[in-house]
């Protein structure tokens, strides 16, 4: 019972804490002040990285399959539900309004096509991961690398997104008359954020998760047990690619427009040194990561032009010395919060009791407190 | 659960660490002290080479303005931002330049779809921004405070096909374009049209993606259908090789292009192979006018290089709003923004400029042809119905006759 | 007859650079199981180095075979010390770490090494020197339309020799037997006496140099470089290398020349079919999906059993 109430009162002050960060965000700012518009446009962006990052860091870090397509399902889940926000949503949206009012009928319509950008991200996840998981091996860094750079070509050859002009709201005809509606804000882009962390937290210590871990530990030895490990591998895959479409469609509806040239190799790769830079499994480690990947390009603008030119030549050069130095990343597998301050070392990671069905179980929450 | 709320307590800091600001009662721009003007654009990425050439010619041009005493003895500022030729990073850093750099108009991007995205940014907050380059038609319909000085795709592609039927006397014209290039795309479809409604017919049509380097399945199947002329809507990376490899293929049709094609790296990726061709353009470095001579020379004694187009293009676009804001007697926004939409017959180094009411330049093309390493000057085409001179004498009327293609039809992909 | 002819040239002159890329990406996986993704970007450095070769010595000026031989050799060399340099100082002191901690370093190396070229010498397109004065001479005709074009002839000649020269290097040299023990059983060859370490460094040195090859000889074709020239192109020859059965030479060579006329003939004959032609980049990665269903192991390798 007092978890629960400490849960609720979790959720109330995270629901407060973003109301209020928005408002402070918004045009009218809060009690008059506000936060300036170019801060407030990075915060939204870092919101998205997290998500994801930390959905990156489910396949990869947990589960140790190494994808380097994100932005391919970004690109999917961003271009599905504009696309249904564009040509569908008008009359469900007149048709709520009616019933709940406009505001909610706004917000219904929103999280519903995020929920379809997701799930159309989930379903390419799907077609992608049963046939490169079901191998061993690299072929899925290439294989979702290839998928991305398909996808970018199949959206060039659709003209109801815009094409290679980009998507800003219904062609044909454009005549400005429906443009991308910016549904999406710091309440949106912060919560999501929030979910995804708690969603993949929850993923990752549960049986779920330790079947994840077991296969990035070691693969063979997993099967040995009795997993099936292209089962979770896909299971794994598709969740990610669902937070990936999430990003997507909040990226979508906050930019208000789309293009290609968003979705680039290079995306996926910002996102890898993300999680990289942030620590393969641990999730706090990959919110650090989003964070000062999305912000240090930005303060980095101060640099003269000749060194800011070189940014992305310390990004590959970071990449390099971390993995030559500390290859599961600065944080590892670590995570960090209040506890980790309190004690600096945990406990060895054979200490961990063992669940119900024989699966090797993390410490949570509650047993960890018992034996701390 | 503790590690969630840590998350949290860092975005919160996060939150502290920035200085807040107060909101409302700014206005934006004013008649004295010095004037901020942003320029964003491509410095770093693919297309970085128009982004330097677009900045030079902005920059030389607010230098002559400064030289001269400023603008009612204000100093222009330029404050320059790299979008790395990004979508999203455009319209990150054209918030930045408005909100952080308070720049009281923008000047950028080359490419139209970075324009796209970066040009509500400008609308919303209503800083006037003009386009040196982006010949998408879409682009200005994004609102009242944006605007261009170079003509659009549609009259762009109708000058070739025009040259094109009547000058080479072609009948038969195949098309290879750039898929990942709205403006090639553009180019194509207007062209396409323009030509069969001239009689002519189209007999190939291929597609490339920017940055690819092997044409020759595309041009076989080009040569098997026998053209007479081939138009290439494209940027001169591929360009050149392209026409590189149309001579190995033994293919003797003149290829035709665009504004695209204008850079000094296409004589040496094309060569001798690029003899006989011929683009359509925003001005001719051979132009003997007076004018022009002069920025050429001031140019190349600057930068040490011939100017081309874009760089002809930010020029103009930096006098264009010099201009404006001499007009207005303020860079207060919503009078800059209507001294810029009554901007007519303005001398520009890329011919005389009229803003008409859909807040795109109209000015007449030059058709130029490639001969040993340099382009020549061929032809003149004006605007439908008019020559470049009238289409500018209506001084508040503005010049809708001569408007190309509404834009709201013709964008409709041709399908 | 003659399109069709022509076609399958044009198909083929992609392929044989492909193959040649192809190569060094099968050698080093036949050895490390590692994809050496830094390799699209030792093509990149081939080219450039051929570039700035040409340029320093003075050779762009006048058409002539020579020239072209020079700058091949020295772009060769540059390379193969650049790919043991490479391995040396990226791979070695990570290749007892995870797949994952070699794949990431391949990625950091490949990213470190474009951006550093676009952060020198920026990232717009440069313009190879044309040795064999392609630009000015009309093409070969052989029959009908079908022309050949002297780059061509080129290409297909230098690449041959250079895989003939492969082979006999593999399977008739002291080296190369030692190189086929070390990807067979790398700790049994250690065993064996051979300094696997050496052997190593020499795999990757041919193969990077293959690479450049490569990148030199499409010049000719395409003279159009840029530091980000060998992301695609190397994706590709990975997928050929994948195609003809990853680890085995002759596949890669197969598999090269599979995907160069596959590209070509969807460029060619797609739009027939309304395939538009941008397909083209697709069509590598389809195969690529297709082959890993219906057979992981390449059209020439055989089914390895995964090592515990």
């Amino acid at each position: 019972m007092p978890t629960l109430l400490k849960r609720f009162i979790g959720l109330v002050v995270v629901v407060l804490l973003l109301i209020g960060a928005n408002a402070f965000m918004s045009r009218e700012g809060l009690f008059g002040f506000g936060f300036p518009y170019y801060y407030a446009e990075i915060l939204n962006l870092t919101g998205i990285s997290i998500i994801l990052a930390v959905s990156l860091n489910l396949i990869t870090g947990f589960t140790g399959q190494f994808s380097i397509g994100h932005a391919g399902f970004m690109a999917i889940g961003a271009y599905s539900s504009v696309f249904m926000t564009v040509y569908y949503s008008e009359g469900a949206e007149k048709w709520l309004t009616a019933m709940v009012g406009a505001t909610l009928a706004q917000s219904l319509v929103f999280l519903g096509v995020i929920l379809f950008g997701a799930l159309i991200a989930a379903i390419a996840g799907l077609v992608v991961g049963i046939p490169s998981l079901r191998l061993r091996g690299d072929y899925l860094a290439i294989v979702t690398l290839g998928f991305a750079e398909i996808i970018r070509i199949i959206i060039l050859n659709i003209d109801r997104v815009g094409g290679a002009t980009g998507f800003r709201g219904r062609v044909p005809p454009w005549d400005g008359r429906l443009i991308i509606p910016q549904y999406a804000n710091f309440i949106w882009i912060g919560g999501f954020a929030v979910i995804t962390i708690v969603v993949v937290y929850n993923i990752v210590n549960s049986d779920i998760g330790r079947a994840f871990i077991s296969i990035r530990e070691d693969e063979l030895a997993a099967e040995a047990m009795g997993i099936n490990t292209t089962r979770y591998k896909v299971l794994s895959f598709v969740i990610s690619s669902a937070f990936a479409g999430i990003a997507g469609a909040l990226f979508g509806h906050f930019r208000q427009f789309l293009h290609t040239n968003d979705f680039q190799f290079i995306r996926s790769i910002e996102i890898i040194i993300m999680i990289v830079l942030g620590g393969m499994g641990s999730i706090t480690g990959a919110v650090l990561g989003a964070i000062v990947i999305t912000i240090l390009p930005e303060l980095l603008r101060k640099l003269p032009g000749d060194l800011y030119s070189y940014r992305l030549v310390i990004y590959s050069a970071l990449l390099i010395l971390i993995m030559l130095t500390r290859p599961q990343g600065v944080m590892g597998a670590k995570e960090f919060g209040i506890s980790w301050l309190k004690r600096a070392q945990r406990r060895p990671e054979g200490d961990k009791p063992v669940g119900e069905k024989g699966v090797p179980i993390a410490q949570t929450d509650e047993q960890g407190k018992e034996h701390a | 659960m503790k590690r969630i709320l840590f998350a949290l307590f860092l975005i919160s800091v996060l939150f502290a660490n920035f200085a807040c600001e107060r909101r409302g009662g700014a206005t934006n721009g004013s008649s004295s002290g010095p004037i901020a003007v942003g320029y964003y654009g491509d410095l770093s990425g693919r297309t970085s080479s128009f982004g330097q050439s677009t900045k030079n010619g902005v920059e030389m041009a607010a230098d002559e303005i400064n030289k001269a005493g400023g603008i009612d003895g204000r100093q222009i500022h330029v404050i320059t931002e790299d979008d790395q030729g990004e979508p999203n990073k455009a319209a990150t850093v054209v918030t930045k330049l408005i909100n952080q750099d308070k720049v009281q108009a923008l000047l950028g991007e080359v490419a139209s779809s970075n324009s796209l995205a970066a040009a509500p940014k400008a609308q919303e907050a209503k800083v006037p921004m003009i386009s040196p380059s982006s010949t998408n038609p879409q682009v200005t319909q994004v609102g009242d405070y944006i605007f261009r000085v170079c003509f659009i795709d549609p009259f762009q592609g109708e000058v070739m096909a025009k040259f094109a039927a009547n000058n080479l006397k072609a009948k038969k014209a195949a098309i290879l374009y750039d898929f990942n290039s709205d403006y090639s795309r553009g180019l194509y479809q207007f062209f396409k049209r323009s030509f069969t409604s001239l009689g002519g017919q189209i007999v190939s049509e291929q597609s490339y993606t920017q940055g690819d380097r092997d044409f020759s399945g595309q041009l076989t199947a080009i040569r098997s259908a026998n053209p007479d002329v081939i138009y290439v809507p494209g940027y001169y990376g591929e360009v050149g090789v392209i026409s590189n490899q149309t001579k190995q293929l033994g293919i003797k049709a003149p290829l035709l292009g665009g504004d695209g094609w204008d850079a000094p790296q296409l004589w040496q990726l094309g060569g001798a192979s690029l003899n006989g061709n011929y683009i359509s353009n925003h001005y001719s470095v051979d132009d003997p006018s007076p004018a022009i001579q002069k920025f050429v020379a001031d140019y190349k004694g600057r930068y040490g290089i011939l100017p081309d187009a874009l760089a002809a293009l930010g020029y103009d676009s930096m006098k264009v709003l010099a201009d404006a804001i001499k007009r207005a007697g303020t860079t207060e926004n919503t009078k800059l923004r209507d001294a810029i939409a009554q901007t007519k017959d303005f001398p520009g180094v890329t011919g005389k400029i009229s803003i008409d009411k859909d807040r795109n330049a109209v000015k007449p093309a030059v058709v130029l042809k490639l001969q040993d390493g340099k382009f020549h000057y061929e032809t003149t085409i004006s605007p439908e119905g008019s020559t470049p001179s009238t289409a500018a004498s209506g001084s508040t009327a503005p010049s809708t006759a001569s408007a190309p293609a509404p834009p709201t039809k013709a964008s409709s992909p041709a399908q | 007859m003659d399109t069709f002819v022509q076609q399958l040239i044009n198909g083929l002159n992609i392929g044989a650079i492909y193959a040649l890329i192809a190569l060094g990406y099968t050698m080093v996986y036949g050895i490390l199981r590692l994809i050496n993704f830094a390799h699209g970007d030792v093509y990149m450095v081939g080219a450039f180095t051929g570039y700035f070769l040409a340029l320093s010595l003075g050779l762009a000026a006048g058409p002539s075979l020579a020239s072209l031989g020079i700058v091949l050799l020295g772009s060769m060399i540059v390379a193969a010390i650049v790919g043991v340099i490479i391995e040396r100082f990226a791979y070695r002191p990570v290749r007892k770490y995870s797949r994952m901690t070699t794949l990431i370093m391949a990625i950091g190396v490949s990213l470190l090494i474009e951006n550093l070229f676009v952060a020198r010498i920026g990232a717009a397109p440069r313009a190879f020197p044309d040795f064999l004065g392609s630009q000015s001479q009309p093409p070969i005709h052989l029959f009908g339309n079908a022309a050949i074009s002297k780059a061509q002839i080129v290409i297909f000649l230098v690449s041959i020799a250079l895989m003939v020269l492969l082979q006999w290097i593999v399977f008739k040299t002291k080296v190369g037997t030692a190189m086929r023990a070390v990807s067979f059983n790398l700790n049994s060859a250690k065993l064996m006496g051979i300094n696997t370490d050496a052997i190593i460094s020499l795999t990757f040195a041919i193969g990077s140099s293959l690479a450049a090859a490569g990148g030199v000889l499409t010049a000719q074709y395409n003279p159009n470089i840029d530091p980000l020239m060998g992301i695609l192109t190397g994706l590709k020859a990975f997928v050929a290398a994948v195609l003809g059965g990853i680890g085995n030479i002759p596949g890669a060579v197969l598999g090269g020349l599979l995907i160069g006329a596959a590209e070509t003939f969807v460029v060619g004959y797609g739009s027939n079919i309304g395939i538009a032609s941008t397909y083209r980049d697709a069509v590598a990665f389809a195969i690529l999906i297709l082959v890993l269903l219906v057979r992981p192991s390449g059209l020439l390798g055989s089914t390895v059993q995964e090592k515990v």
